[in-house]
């Protein structure tokens, strides 16, 4: 059945087509909400075509890692709800889960976008934890970009909550927001057949041979990868389907930026 | 005139939607005040694993959950704890009676309740979503379930308690589930005090309350549909 599916979604590739009507490189349409839920010090919402997700961000006072003792951190958790898909089941983070806390993770860390050190309260003792929590709500496939999406839309909009020294005071946010420094794009690109797409819909998610999620800084260079998918790729399959990235980035950049 | 303006028996805004998350068979949304709750229903579908099946009936299966960022104050942990789990337990038993489950044997219905909002009266919320994103899954139904918690303290009984008024020192909570269409209740909870003659008179006030929530539930029902009717289908 699947074989029978791949076939389709081939063919229609073949004269240049996606099956529910797009071009190979066109992304459904994107939203971004931002400030969706009081109770987060940063929260949005991201919409690609009829995916779905919402990102928390919570601040946490906790200790510094040993060999860090002067920054704080950031902690990305994924929570594939089994509100938003019928394949996804209750119980603990599963591995695909897990995948996308950590490819989301890795283009914020590595990108530098939030400073660690300005995240520090007292060095050796206290630091600021940025908690970022992705939710799905309706599966319809490319989580990867989406949530990278909101998680910097939602750290872009957060505040610190007060903080005396002794306790977070959650009911009251001061003014000040998170010290961004940079702001990562996440594009993921997927190889079905010959042919190249980007934002998979779920249909496309199920048949692909290869994936490369392409994490991209401001000016255009890379900070984190992320090749998923059964088939090997060449070395000049990954400069094209990095070359797609990059130039497909400027599109989400500015839905980004007007945040 | 309570805190937030409200007159004794008032709701909080009210806000309903069905068929908002389309991988799912059936789903609903509402918002009371602050309070946010997304349901999906998936089924009926095969049961699994086998010996759990019966062949007379379908059985429910309830999940709520608060997302990691929408309570008050610090994070919620996710995996769900002992609160989240009776939560689940009790909105199953209200939402039970109005299926009519011996139409899907060896089946499961799956309702997942999820709420990116909290500020008092989740459990109320989430039921009020379900049994939208019941009905819109099209099962077999006898009646909605509407539900709101109402609070009593020192001689006063408010409907719709907010998490302000609920931490009041001495507020009763009083969570009830409405079957409309009869009247009969299908969840009763209270964390407190209260007289029983008090006990009755709240109930009464969540009952009427509850038909104000029942029309908003099946008005969200119809929009969703009526906007098939002029629109999608032809």
């Amino acid at each position: 059945m699947m074989y029978d599916l791949k076939e389709h979604v081939i063919k229609f590739l073949q004269r240049g087509l996606r099956v529910d009507g797009r071009k190979p490189l066109e992304y459904r349409d994107i939203s971004i909400e931002t400030g969706i839920t009081k109770n987060a010090e940063g929260s949005a919402r991201v919409k690609i075509g009829e995916t779905e997700l919402i990102v928390g961000v919570k601040m946490e006072v906790g200790s510094p890692y040993p060999d860090t003792p002067a920054e704080g951190t950031i902690i990305v958790g994924a929570e594939l709800l089994p509100l938003s898909s019928p394949e996804f089941e209750a119980g603990p983070p599963d591995i695909q889960a897990i995948e996308l806390a950590r490819v989301v993770d890795r283009g914020i860390r590595e990108s530098r976008a939030v400073s660690f050190k300005k995240l520090c309260i007292e060095p050796g003792k206290k630091i600021w934890m940025c908690v970022i929590d992705v939710v799905t709500v309706n599966d319809a496939g490319n989580l990867f970009d989406a949530a990278a999406l909101g998680a910097m839309a939602a750290l872009k909009t957060a505040r610190f909550p007060e903080y005396d020294g002794e306790k977070v005071n959650y009911k009251k946010l001061t003014d000040k927001g998170l010290p961004i420094e940079e702001e990562p794009i996440s594009v993921t690109v997927l190889k079905i057949g010959e042919h190249f797409i980007v934002d998979p819909s779920t249909e496309e998610e199920k048949v692909y041979d290869a994936r490369l999620t392409v994490a991209i800084m401001s000016n255009g260079d890379l900070c984190a990868l992320q090749k998923g998918g059964d088939a090997a790729v060449t070395e000049e399959e990954i400069s094209q389907m990095i070359g797609i990235a990059v130039d497909k980035s400027k599109e989400l950049r500015k839905h980004l930026s007007a945040i | 005139m309570r805190s937030d303006g409200r007159k004794d028996d008032e709701l909080r805004p009210v806000t309903a939607k069905a068929g908002i998350i389309k991988r799912a068979d059936g789903s609903g949304y509402f918002k009371v005040g602050n309070t946010e709750a997304y349901a999906a229903v998936y089924g009926p579908r095969n049961l699994y694993p086998k010996f759990m099946q019966n062949p007379e009936r379908g059985i429910l299966r309830c999940s709520y959950n608060m997302m990691p960022f929408s309570g008050a104050g610090e994070r919620v942990r996710p995996g769900g704890s002992r609160r989240s789990k009776e939560i689940s337990l009790v909105t199953e038993k209200a939402l039970l009676p109005v299926l009519e489950l011996s139409e899907y044997p060896n089946s499961v219905v799956d309702i997942f309740i999820e709420f990116p909002q909290t500020d008092a009266g989740t459990r109320c919320a989430g039921i009020c979503a379900a049994s939208i994103a019941l009905a819109d899954a099209g099962l077999v139904m006898k009646d909605l379930v509407s539900a709101v918690a109402v609070g009593y303290n020192k001689g006063r009984i408010l409907v719709d308690v907010s998490k302000e008024e609920e931490d009041i020192e001495g507020m009763t909570d009083i969570p009830v589930a409405v079957l409309p269409r009869t009247g009969k209740i299908s969840l009763l909870q209270m964390d407190g005090q209260i007289p029983p003659a008090e006990l009755q008179k709240a109930v009464a006030m969540a009952k009427e309350a509850s038909r104000k929530l029942y029309e908003i539930q099946k008005q969200a029902l119809k929009d969703k549909y009526h906007s098939f009717e002029v629109g999608e289908l032809r």
